[in-house]
């Protein structure tokens, strides 16, 4: 075993440990004390932060640029041998299935999980204060844990199927993070919402990594995108299907970084605590698309069109998202449009840059991207946990100059009538009416259907039975009416 | 014929026979439910020690010691074989962790000895590998439930007729399929198509689930249909045999059934009738990654058969408890039950993650391997298995939501659980996440028994291509 085989899995293993100390300790109903969860964080991340520095440290030092560390496969089925009860690392031509543990330490994924380690680092300290004495406290740990390991895995993956994995898990804890408190339905609902959109984003992935599977039987990315490192690397499909498992993966994209048109779950996704909203939403989790977009971006490559398509929903995203957080009335929001904004930024770039890329035999173009997503979450992330203290933020500021601080409406308002100010800033307030536009023409249909459906279920069975018992008639809390609306409408329900 | 060690496939089916008889006497529910626990760890015992004596012996098939059976009626009718093996064990715990599950609230009304009686027709079920004592004990087992519903007082007339619609079809189209041998057709297999799909709650045939749930007990209705014994029979009676066209034919209806199941729990409104339409979903899905019939497939649909019926038990033990404590549980409002049993809402995210395959639990492995089966077999199945799949998990999170948060709510006395709950608990969660963890052995005894199953298949439909005469020609040695 090499040191780098060592570093790797103890970058692996740190946030894995977590999740098990803290989680097996709920499940038994013994959780610890605030003192030792806040000692096991920190021991975790910081041990997680030690170990892949020096993974990079080592990197720069013996000028290696691609680092695959291999634990065996998880599953392996020969279609000629009898399965071995014991999944070994043997892999060849003869293998109908196989489930790798494979890790990939490059140039893209090593600054991401140091940034993962940072930022992680920083919120545990700050949410041991934050959530001191909190009912949840516990909980909101094993959450974060979760969370950690779900977002290293998916940074260091070297298989679709093991990014997969920590996708998912991403997913899940921040779906229970946003609904945190909850004692109270709003922050339920909304989760339910941002769970909804990213099974929506999963199963993009999913299909996106059947694909590749399917049609060259690994879910390897080294295999997939090339064997030269990132941001080298050169996919070996056809353009016509680069565009179909690029069209998925740009639906697992924009899913999972809030991009048009289900950018809305982004500032619902604030009804969380704040060390979980700067963390997850403003600083990491909403990067994993992007991140996603620049580990295939040799598939980008292959297909103009799917890059003008990237590029595309990038822009449109953050224009939608600069215009929608002008008219936001509290911080989280406006700090949430201000990392979509970025974020919608952020993929434009990727997807000219990966096109540049390979049209002018730049891969180092892809960089600029990259660096933008560290600078961005490390900005926002600290624009987040100084919002609860905006106020006094603000009066510093204003001691400090001695007036109040301006507000500049001079361009809007030499550039457009008022007419037009208004229209904009109602469809600002209503987030662009994407709520609304999506529950009237597509969930209030299908789930009526499904209604209809269901009556029509229960109708048989009266008929052979006598009758059901009544169910009972109030609207469902989880699909009351969605704030904002169309425009002379006045409810959706 | 390969022999276990010790007669463990009929101590497994008659224990609990006997159990039940003993435990009809007792007139104590406290006395009933402790004594009926026995008897439950007793069988659960026994089957893992018989899956582990068949392991042992790295055969296909195996049959009990000393033919008992044989000496009694003059023929075996249960065996254990790749197939079952793992099944048995699955059955035995569903029964202990339901009897361990049974709060006290509950106890008082709930037949133990009518559980004893089903268990034990469930495990002849599962043993049986003569299509005729399948179609026989299939029948018998539906009986439990029948005599349980006319004691409530409910009405049966829906149960009645689709059981009775799906013993009766089974056992015309076996009959059928005997007749006319090998040389079978499409329109042959018509009868026994129609009894699986109505055994397996799939479209149209779908009411009787949900009739059976919501007037049935929660742990009748669990135990009846969690086993998925419908796919068993889709397994024994027409996987190896039917042509290629019924497995299609029953793959697209099981697939819409998946779809269609998974739809609907999302608008359900009562706690029993969402988890009848999960469990007619994953039957189906079973089914699917049945019909698809290659080795992938097959073993991916083997798989999500043990983790499916694995978490759905779980999942329906938890809403059960559930139901113990706040009575029939809507899911039009919140509950916020989350503060009063945070383990139950543990498990009821653990085990309904499971089910909708989610990484590191016991249905990741086999739900990624049914759907590159599917997807390697039929490549436009694949996508809709995973909307399906989608769907279920949204439906889940909607019942998480909608039962432990949203509100706080105030209770009088505890509604903490209690110490055989915790321990029920504990057990689903080291499986969901043992079998998550670990998944290997099981896929790879998935994968063995899914290789023997295909090449049964194989010789059956090489007999219909090539007629006995032609056969008796290619086997002559050569001169």
């Amino acid at each position: 075993m090499t040191v780098f085989s060592i570093l790797g899995l103890i970058v692996v293993c740190a946030p894995a440990l977590l999740v098990v100390v803290l989680g097996v300790a709920s499940l038994i109903d013994r959780p610890l004390s605030e003192t030792w969860t806040q000692r096991a964080v920190q021991c975790a991340m910081g041990v997680g932060l030690v170990a892949s520095v020096a993974i990079l440290v080592m990197m720069l030092a013996g000028n290696e640029r691609r680092v695959p560390i291999e634990l065996g496969h998880w599953v392996i089925l020969h279609d000629d041998l009898p399965p071995p009860l014991i999944a070994t690392s043997h892999h060849d031509e003869h293998t109908l299935y196989h489930f790798a543990f494979k890790f990939e330490f490059d140039r893209l994924s090593v600054p991401f999980v140091i940034l993962t380690f940072v930022l992680c680092g920083t919120i545990g300290a700050f949410a041991d204060k934050y959530m001191h004495r909190e009912a949840g406290f516990n909980r909101f740990f094993v959450l974060y844990a979760v969370f950690v390991l779900g977002m290293v895995l998916t940074s260091l993956a070297g298989t679709i199927e093991t990014l997969f994995t920590g996708w998912e898990l991403v997913g899940l804890s921040s779906t229970l993070l946003v609904s945190f408190f909850q004692e109270r339905p709003n922050p339920c609902r909304n989760g339910f919402r941002v769970w909804c959109v990213y099974r929506l984003s999963d199963a993009g992935l999913l299909m996106a990594a059947l694909l590749l599977h399917h049609l060259s039987g690994e879910g390897d990315f080294d295999k997939l995108m090339g064997t030269g490192a990132w941001p080298q690397g050169a996919a070996n499909l056809p353009p016509g299907l680069a565009f179909t498992v690029g069209l998925f993966l740009v639906l697992a994209v924009a899913g999972k970084s809030a991009l048009v048109p289900f950018s809305t779950w982004l500032p619902r996704a604030m009804e969380g605590p704040t060390p979980s909203s700067a963390i997850f939403y403003g600083a990491l989790s909403v990067h994993l698309g992007a991140f996603l977009l620049l580990r295939v971006s040799p598939i980008l490559a292959l297909s103009p069109v799917l890059s003008i398509v990237v590029c595309a929903l990038g822009l449109t995203s953050a224009v939608f998202a600069r215009v929608t957080g002008r008219a936001q009335t509290d911080i989280k929001a406006v700090l949430s449009f201000a990392a979509m904004t970025q974020v919608g930024l952020i993929v434009a770039e990727i997807g000219l840059f990966s096109w540049l890329s390979r049209f002018l035999s730049a891969p180092y173009l892809l960089y600029i991207p990259l660096v933008h997503i560290l600078g961005h979450g490390c900005a926002r992330t600290l624009q987040f946990l100084r919002a609860p203290t905006l106020l006094h933020d603000y009066g510093v500021l204003e001691n400090a100059i001695g007036s109040r601080l301006s507000s500049d409406n001079s361009l809007s308002q030499s550039w457009l009538s008022e007419r037009w100010r208004i229209a904009i800033y109602h469809f600002a307030v209503n987030r662009g009416y994407l709520d609304a536009v999506l529950h009237r023409y597509l969930v209030d249909p299908f789930l009526r259907v499904l209604r209809w459906c269901d009556r029509m279920d229960d109708r048989i069975t009266e008929q052979v039975n006598g009758p059901v018992i009544a169910k009972p008639g109030e609207v469902p809390a989880l699909e009351r009416p969605v704030s904002g609306s169309l425009p002379g409408a006045t409810t959706l329900s | 014929m390969n022999e276990l060690h010790f007669p463990w496939i009929e101590l497994a089916i008659f224990l609990p026979l006997l159990g039940a008889a003993w435990v009809m006497r007792l007139r104590d529910p406290a006395r009933a439910h402790s004594q009926s626990l026995v008897v439950t760890a007793s069988v659960f015992i026994a089957s893992i020690l018989e899956a582990q004596d068949f392991y042992s012996l790295h055969i296909f098939r195996a049959e009990d010691r000393w033919h008992l059976m044989s000496r009694l009626i003059g023929r075996e009718l249960f065996a254990i074989d790749e197939l079952n093996a793992p099944l048995i064990p699955l059955i035995a715990l569903l029964f202990l962790l339901t009897n361990l599950a049974t709060g006290r609230t509950k106890a008082a009304r709930f037949s133990f000895s009518t559980m004893l009686l089903t268990e034990s027709l469930t495990l002849g079920l599962f043993s049986a590998v003569d299509p005729w004592v399948i179609i026989i004990l299939m029948a018998l087992g539906t009986m439990p439930a029948y005599f349980e519903l006319k004691a409530r007082g409910q009405p049966t007339r829906l149960y009645g007729l689709a059981m009775a619609a799906s013993s009766v079809l089974l056992a015309l189209g076996w009959l059928l399929v005997q007749r006319r041998g090998p040389a079978s057709s499409l329109v042959l297999f018509t009868p026994l198509l129609i009894g699986v799909a109505i055994r397996c709650g799939l479209f149209p045939f779908q009411s009787w689930v949900i009739n059976l749930y919501d007037k049935a007990s929660f742990g009748s209705a669990l135990l009846l249909t969690t086993p998925l014994a419908g796919a068993y029979a889709a397994l024994r009676l027409i996987v190896p045999m039917a042509p290629d066209s019924a497995l299609r034919i029953l793959g697209l209806v099981s697939l819409f059934t998946a779809i269609y199941s998974a739809a609907l729990a999302l608008v359900q409104t009562e706690a029993r009738r969402f988890m009848s339409r999960m469990v007619i979903s994953h039957s189906a899905m079973v089914l699917v990654g049945l019909e698809v019939a290659t080795p992938l497939g097959l073993t991916g649909a083997l798989c999500v058969w043990l983790s499916a019926g694995l978490s759905l038990g779980g999942f329906g033990l938890t809403l059960r408890a559930l139901e113990a404590r706040r009575g029939r549980l809507p899911l039009v409002h919140f509950q916020g039950l989350y503060e009063h049993t945070p383990a139950l809402a543990v498990c009821f995210l653990l085990t309904g993650l499971a089910c909708v395959g989610f990484p590191g639990t016991v249905g990741f492995v086999g739900t990624e391997m049914l759907i590159d089966g599917a997807v390697e077999a039929y490549p436009h199945v694949g996508p809709w298995i995973v909307i399906a799949s989608a769907l279920n998990g949204i439906a889940i999170m909607r019942a998480y939501f909608l039962l432990f948060t949203g509100t706080q709510y105030s209770s009088s006395i505890s509604l903490r659980i209690g110490g055989r709950e915790r321990i029920a608990v504990l057990t689903l969660a080291v499986l969901v996440l043992g079998g998550g963890l670990v998944p290997q052995p099981g896929v790879a005894t998935a994968y063995h028994a899914a290789q023997s199953l295909l090449k049964a298949r194989e010789r059956t439909v090489s007999a219909r291509e090539n007629p006995p005469e032609q056969l008796r020609v290619h086997a002559e040695p050569p001169q």
